[in-house]
């Protein structure tokens, strides 16, 4: 039996997405730039995963630039968008719970003579407008933000966050990490005064090693990566084009019977932490209501090790992660469950469950049973 | 492109009567390291010398670096050799040497001519002089040092004749296995690969046993060792590794005996776990990376509390060495990167805040009467469901 609770960090590929590519692969595997019918063929992937996208977006098709992953998507938007506008300004703003994608590149520019603020989060990991308010400035170029924080799964007010950056500042550019939010929710940039939208596809049961950002029309970015002016020279580099195809299938996939699915992982996701909060011991950090995105569960058990509790779970077949798997490899204090604000001994004792659309009542039931018998015997044994 | 080198080897060409058997021990392990390399070589012993031979296109660096860590080996000296055509001949061939792998470089040399051929012409003293003044006249940038040269210039008569300036020093130490076998308690810290290696290096082969926790340790720390076990076997060739699951002894020992010597009481436990596979498959000694003092467990009284269960020697190989010497050693055999890799155990609820420092075995073994009931059958069960699997080099 094997129970895999840890779609935050990445996802199975499902079938259509197999499908389409490795048809990519095995019969149409021209290059896109070529001038000859082959390539004519490849290049038709990528404009159908342009259509698929900028459907669920309600954008534009040549809004769509298709990077690495969510990471470059993220550095693109960021130290692109900076660098291109720095002579209005080096003022930037973020939050304290971002991911370190965005987190690194904000680090980065500070080592270039940027300057960024860091809003802080109240107890559910949300972010203040009025801090938001507060923080901007004539000279601030872009404002990132993320839509669903990957530890906690709180979401930040996205609408309301890109109607006051641009009342406050029509200049300043609102870039959205979107890597937990899109698929999960609605979003369209237009709608929420979005210029930049980082996406990657594992997360959606697309492949690894593909992303897409979003540039809204005549947004002023500078390249990362140069080379043969590819896209519009904004990322250069022969497409990836299955992994593209890949993606666009994914996203069209994601918002296809999308209410059912998103109203399922909430059954799940109430089914798990009305049971899980039985155990004594144990606590639910973020938002337990429909307030909070619909498939990250942060539970904290004080007294057991994240790892521990992790590794007793693998034993019985079911996959979770340890704060945010990203960063686990290198154990270290979560920058979002301090500044949530959570005590030290929860700190070091946070594991994440995260459901997709394929998970079922019964595997939440298997993962309950599987922590009551556990955690008392964990608990037992605590550092004396 | 040298085709062939001079393998040198020390202290085995004074062990009498048993010379060939590490000669040829030598020659299996060279040609051992040499399978990964890509080329074709050819291993032969000549009167109290052992060649390697390449056959046509090689990879020069990694030849050099597989036959620099067979130990026994004192140096590999890549070598150019030529039939002996008469002395004015051998001048040229020296001063093409020379010319050849340094070029224009401003280095002091000394000639070093060795004849095990007495019936040649010259004789050494001769060769010395007289092939230092043709180098001379040949070679502007080169001058003579009789006492500090930046090189010697080889020139050994043997049926062939042998010219050679460098020597890249191997490890030194004894053939694997010319030695016997020793038990090596493996973690995945820094000091237990470092101790094997050193064991190995005197000839030992080694076998290993290494004790994981789950779920307080995890599955990524246990490829740790696994990893480090195959950088060991290097050096010493294949390990046997056991990977003895030892969570309910130590969950056992947490709940039973006082918090303080739970380190000491667990480590009793794995010598004896150690000892039982070291004598099933006869070794005749276990190795640990101590070093007294290093940490709670290894001052001299914790130290005597562990050796105490032992009944075979226990070699300590680090036992004198600071930590920066350890550091040193495990940087030089590469082991330090994986080493220092942060999948550490979890199982800090294990390690007492303020562990004893100075053990009394009667306490401790007063301690040990409270798992009388239960440890015969955890350590029996331990035993039996341990894994055991072989590490290639890697």
């Amino acid at each position: 039996m094997q129970i895999y609770l840890d779609n935050s960090a990445t996802t199975r590929v499902s079938e259509s997405v197999l499908t389409v590519m490795e048809e990519a692969m095995r019969k149409d595997y021209g290059n896109p730039s070529s001038l000859h019918t082959m390539g004519m063929e490849a290049e038709n992937y990528i404009k159908k995963a342009k259509e698929q996208i900028a459907k669920t977006l309600r954008c534009q098709e040549k809004e769509i630039y298709f990077t690495s992953c969510g990471t470059e998507s993220d550095n693109l938007a960021i130290i692109g968008g900076a660098f291109a506008n720095q002579r209005q300004g080096k003022h930037l703003i973020t939050t304290a719970v971002e991911h370190a994608a965005v987190a690194a590149s904000m680090k980065f520019l500070e080592e270039q003579g940027f300057e960024v603020t860091y809003l802080p989060v109240d107890e559910y990991g949300v972010i203040r407008l009025e801090d938001l308010k507060n923080a901007i400035r004539p000279d601030t170029i872009l404002v990132s933000m993320m839509y669903v924080n990957n530890e906690v799964g709180s979401v930040m007010p996205i609408h309301e966050a890109g109607e006051l950056i641009k009342e406050c500042n029509p200049n300043t550019l609102f870039h959205v990490d979107a890597i937990q939010g899109y698929g999960k929710f609605k979003i369209y940039p237009k709608q929420d005064k979005i210029d930049l939208l980082a996406v990657s596809g594992h997360k959606l049961h697309g492949p690894k090693g593909v992303g897409f950002l979003y540039v809204k029309e005549k947004t002023k970015l500078k390249p990362l990566i140069y080379g043969g002016g590819h896209q519009n020279g904004l990322r250069s580099g022969t497409e990836n084009v299955p992994g593209v195809a890949g993606l666009g299938q994914a996203c069209e996939d994601v918002y296809t019977n999308f209410e059912e699915k998103v109203n399922h992982m909430y059954e799940l996701r109430e089914q798990f932490i009305s049971e899980v909060e039985k155990i004594e011991g144990v606590s639910v950090n973020g938002k337990k209501t429909r307030e909070n995105a619909p498939h990250i569960v942060s539970v904290s058990v004080p007294g057991v090790r994240s790892e521990v509790l992790l590794h007793s779970l693998e034993e019985k077949g079911i996959y979770v992660s340890a704060g945010s798997a990203c960063s686990s490899n290198k154990p270290s204090i979560s920058a979002t469950l301090k500044a949530i604000g959570l005590p030290k001994e929860k700190l070091e004792s946070t594991v994440r469950i995260s459901f997709c659309d394929t998970n079922t009542g019964e595997e939440v039931e298997e993962t309950i049973k599987a922590l009551k018998e556990l955690i008392p015997v964990l608990t037992r044994f605590v550092r004396r | 492109m040298y085709q062939s080198f001079l393998i040198k080897y020390g202290e085995i060409a004074i062990k009498g009567k048993n010379r060939h058997l590490f000669e040829d021990a030598l020659v299996s392990h060279l040609s051992h390291a040499l399978k990964p390399v890509e080329g074709e070589f050819s291993i032969w012993k000549e009167q109290g010398r052992i060649y390697v031979d390449a056959k046509g296109e090689y990879d020069y660096d990694h030849a050099i670096s597989a036959m620099t860590k067979v130990f026994g080996v004192v140096g590999v000296c890549p070598m150019v050799q030529v039939e002996d055509e008469g002395y004015e001949k051998l001048v040229e061939e020296v001063i093409r040497h020379l010319k050849d792998t340094y070029g224009e470089k401003e280095l002091t040399f000394k000639v070093m001519a060795r004849r095990a051929r007495k019936n040649y012409p010259l004789n050494s003293t001769e060769i010395n002089m007289d092939m230092g003044e043709k180098i001379l006249d040949a070679c502007p940038n080169l001058k003579v040092d009789v006492h500090e040269p930046d090189m010697f210039v080889n020139i050994e008569i043997r049926q062939k004749i042998n010219i050679y300036t460098e020597i890249i020093p191997g490890p030194g130490g004894m053939p694997v296995g010319s030695n016997g076998k020793a038990m090596l308690l493996l973690s995945g810290g820094i000091d237990s690969p470092v101790a094997g290696y050193m064991i190995a290096k005197r000839g030992v082969s080694l076998e290993a046993t290494y004790f994981h926790a789950p779920p307080y340790t995890s599955e990524r720390a246990k490829q740790k060792v696994v990893d480090l076990a195959a950088i060991v076997a290097r050096y010493s060739g294949p390990i046997t590794l056991n990977i003895v699951n030892f969570t309910d002894i130590q969950l056992e020992i947490y709940e039973k005996c006082p918090h303080d010597e739970l380190t000491i009481i667990m480590r009793r436990y794995m010598m004896k776990i150690a000892e039982h596979f070291a004598k099933e498959s006869n070794c005749l000694g276990l190795i640990t990376g101590e070093s007294i003092g290093q940490v709670a467990s290894q001052t001299m009284q914790s130290l005597a509390a562990t050796n105490e269960v032992c009944t075979m020697p226990v070699y300590r190989p680090l036992i004198g060495f600071d930590k920066q010497e350890i550091v040193e050693v495990s940087e030089k055999i590469d082991t330090y990167e994986t080493s220092i890799l942060p999948f550490e155990d979890c199982c800090t609820i294990f390690v007492a805040k303020h562990p004893v420092t100075k053990p009394n075995i009667n306490i401790i073994k007063r301690s040990e009467t409270k798992l009388a009931d239960t440890i015969d059958d955890l350590m029996k069960k331990a035993i039996e469901t341990t894994e055991t699997i072989v590490v290639e080099a890697k």
